[in-house]
């Protein structure tokens, strides 16, 4: 792997920029692995990588239907955060936003980790209370998190329509400053990249059609390329989950359902945080390329196409427009969804199954991006050992019959919800 | 816009419609007779097939009623729409359907 910095940017200059390597292989797929992972991208591309590096196992390979990071990784609008309540999701989400802090480094390649704040703004006292104790318990979990006046929020982010004549007035925020954006397809290319120079195998355009398994033992996958023998296969396939679990007769407690998200035209530089609304249903930031990106909740029906409706664009918009007047002329630019893994208690489960050598990871709603690093490293610590990391001992399949599920927002067993 | 065909009201905006998820969820008669992992799949556990699902929808912006629906959830193709209680044609071969060689 030729090494990126400032003195091969400046000798490939010299060549304008034609003779950089190829970032990754395409090999051919051998016929054994010690392990495979289903799905390459950045949850399944980092556990590889994480396999590799932490664990020593590389006979490893990342077999990928489509092509790397053109799922879930390469659709998101990119928010990093730990920003969360309950002990598992905090130290779980807390680990991954450490390692994104040195991810660039590790990988050595830019993820364009943007520390640039993520602001929760409150619109009624109930939520100010909700606010304090969420940011209280993040304290005392050792995570960053402030309280923001009115007068504070109109000084940070003085754009948003600040009147308590507003549809959505603004009584305070919460905020973590550790919070920010990364670049999403950085993401998939720098873990992939990182994993192929320690010898692990990409095989891309190559669907996984069946698991085979003997004796309670998974023995390889069936694909598009035939038969290949592994020792252990992990499921990281984010909105398809269902679908590939079934292929090794599992039934999971997540349904499939589509998320959509739009971007403006560029503009000049304005908006130098993420600000986000809970109870608006919205949140918003500026990418690097000056476009506004923004989002909502789901459609809400099942979903496997990975394009939604308009409803949701126009509720998307409107609450732009109540938030930030100011964006009344912006014109919109593109919109795409993605298939999200809903969970029935909107956390994610990183877990052995009951067939040996099968893992799954799953479960990720909205969220999955920000836990690219942290699950990847919890999930090659699983694989490896073949049992849980002590940050993803809660996240288990049983949880739910054993009455322990994590339901951050308490909305309980409706996957649309959470 | 997803279309959505109400038995009663007939092909309506989605906008007028709350969905209420899969169909083939059905609870329990008896609770306290089931086993755990019976009740733990009725709560829990979800085919969430890719292709053609069976779904509970509230016309709750028209005549108020539940029905079920058939949908394609890759497609969005709508496959027929029926009261609670009736069962619903499983979905046509693509080869005889209205329009299709
Ligand atoms: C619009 C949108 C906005 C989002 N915003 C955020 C955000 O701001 N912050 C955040 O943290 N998260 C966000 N998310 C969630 C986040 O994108 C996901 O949770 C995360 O990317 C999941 O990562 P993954 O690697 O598991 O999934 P993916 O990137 O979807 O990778 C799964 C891969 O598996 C492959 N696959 C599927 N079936 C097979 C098969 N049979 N054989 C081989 N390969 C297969 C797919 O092709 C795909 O490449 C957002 C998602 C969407 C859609
Ligand atoms: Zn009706």
């Amino acid at each position: 792997m030729v090494k990126y910095s400032i003195f091969s940017l400046a000798r490939n200059a010299l060549s304008r920029h034609e003779n950089w390597p190829e970032a990754w292989r395409s090999p051919e797929p051998k016929s054994e692995y010690d392990v495979i992972i289903i799905g390459a991208g950045g949850h399944g591309l980092a556990t590889a990588y994480y396999l590799a590096k932490e664990h020593g196992v590389t006979n490893v390979a990342v077999i990928e239907k489509g092509y790397l990071g053109g799922g879930n990784t390469g659709r998101n609008t990119t928010i990093v955060r730990s920003n969360y309540y309950l002990e598992p999701n905090a130290h779980f989400y807390e680990k991954s936003l450490q390692l994104w802090e040195g991810l660039s480094q590790d990988l050595n390649y830019n993820v364009m980790l943007s520390q640039r704040g993520v602001l929760n703004l409150a619109h009624a006292p109930s939520e100010v209370d909700s606010f304090h104790r969420r940011g209280n318990a993040m304290r005392l979990n050792g995570i960053d998190a402030e309280f923001m006046t009115r007068d504070q929020i109109a000084q940070m982010v003085p754009l948003l329509n600040m009147s308590m004549e507003a549809r959505y007035p603004i009584l305070g925020g919460l905020i973590q400053r550790r919070g920010g954006i990364a670049r999403h397809d950085a993401v998939a290319w720098g873990f992939a990249r990182a994993a192929d120079a320690r010898g692990v195998d990409i095989i891309q355009n190559c669907p996984v059609t069946g698991i085979r398994r003997e004796g309670g033992r998974v023995t390889g996958v069936d694909t598009a390329r035939g038969f290949i023998k592994a020792k252990k296969v992990g499921i990281a396939v984010a909105g398809h989950s269902s679908h590939v679990a079934a292929m090794a007769g599992l039934r999971l407690p997540i349904e499939s359902h589509v998320l959509q998200a739009l971007v403006s035209e560029p503009i000049k530089p304005c908006l130098d945080t993420v600000v986000t609304s809970g109870a608006v249903h919205f949140y918003v930031s500026q990418s690097d390329k000056g476009e506004l990106v923004m989002g909502g909740d789901l459609d809400g029906y099942n979903s496997y196409a990975q394009r939604g409706n308009l409803p949701i664009i126009q509720h998307v918009v409107a609450a732009l427009l109540a938030l930030f007047p100011c964006f009344s002329r912006l014109r919109m630019m593109r919109t795409w969804g993605g298939i999200m893994d809903m969970s029935m208690d909107g956390s994610p489960i990183i877990a052995k199954t009951p067939i040996g050598g099968l893992y799954i990871n799953t479960g990720w709603c909205y969220g999955g991006f920000k836990a690219t690093p942290g699950s990847g490293w919890v999930f090659a610590h699983t694989i490896a050992r073949d049992e849980p990391h002590k940050l993803n001992a809660e996240f288990t399949l049983e949880r739910f019959a054993e009455g322990k599920t994590w339901d951050e927002k308490g909305m309980g067993p409706t996957p649309n919800a959470h | 816009m997803l279309l959505i065909d109400c038995p009663w009201c007939g092909t309506r905006d989605q906008r007028e419609f709350t969905y209420g998820g899969d169909a083939a969820v059905k609870r329990p008669a008896d609770p306290a007779a089931v086993s755990d992992k019976e009740w733990h799949d009725y709560v829990y556990i979800r085919v969430n097939p890719r292709g053609s699902h069976v779904e509970l929808w509230h016309h709750n912006a028209g005549c108020r009623r539940w029905f079920k629906l058939r949908r394609d959830v890759v497609t969005h193709e709508m496959q027929g729409s029926a009261p609670i209680g009736s069962e619903l044609e499983p979905p046509l071969p693509i080869a005889g359907r209205p329009g299709k060689p």
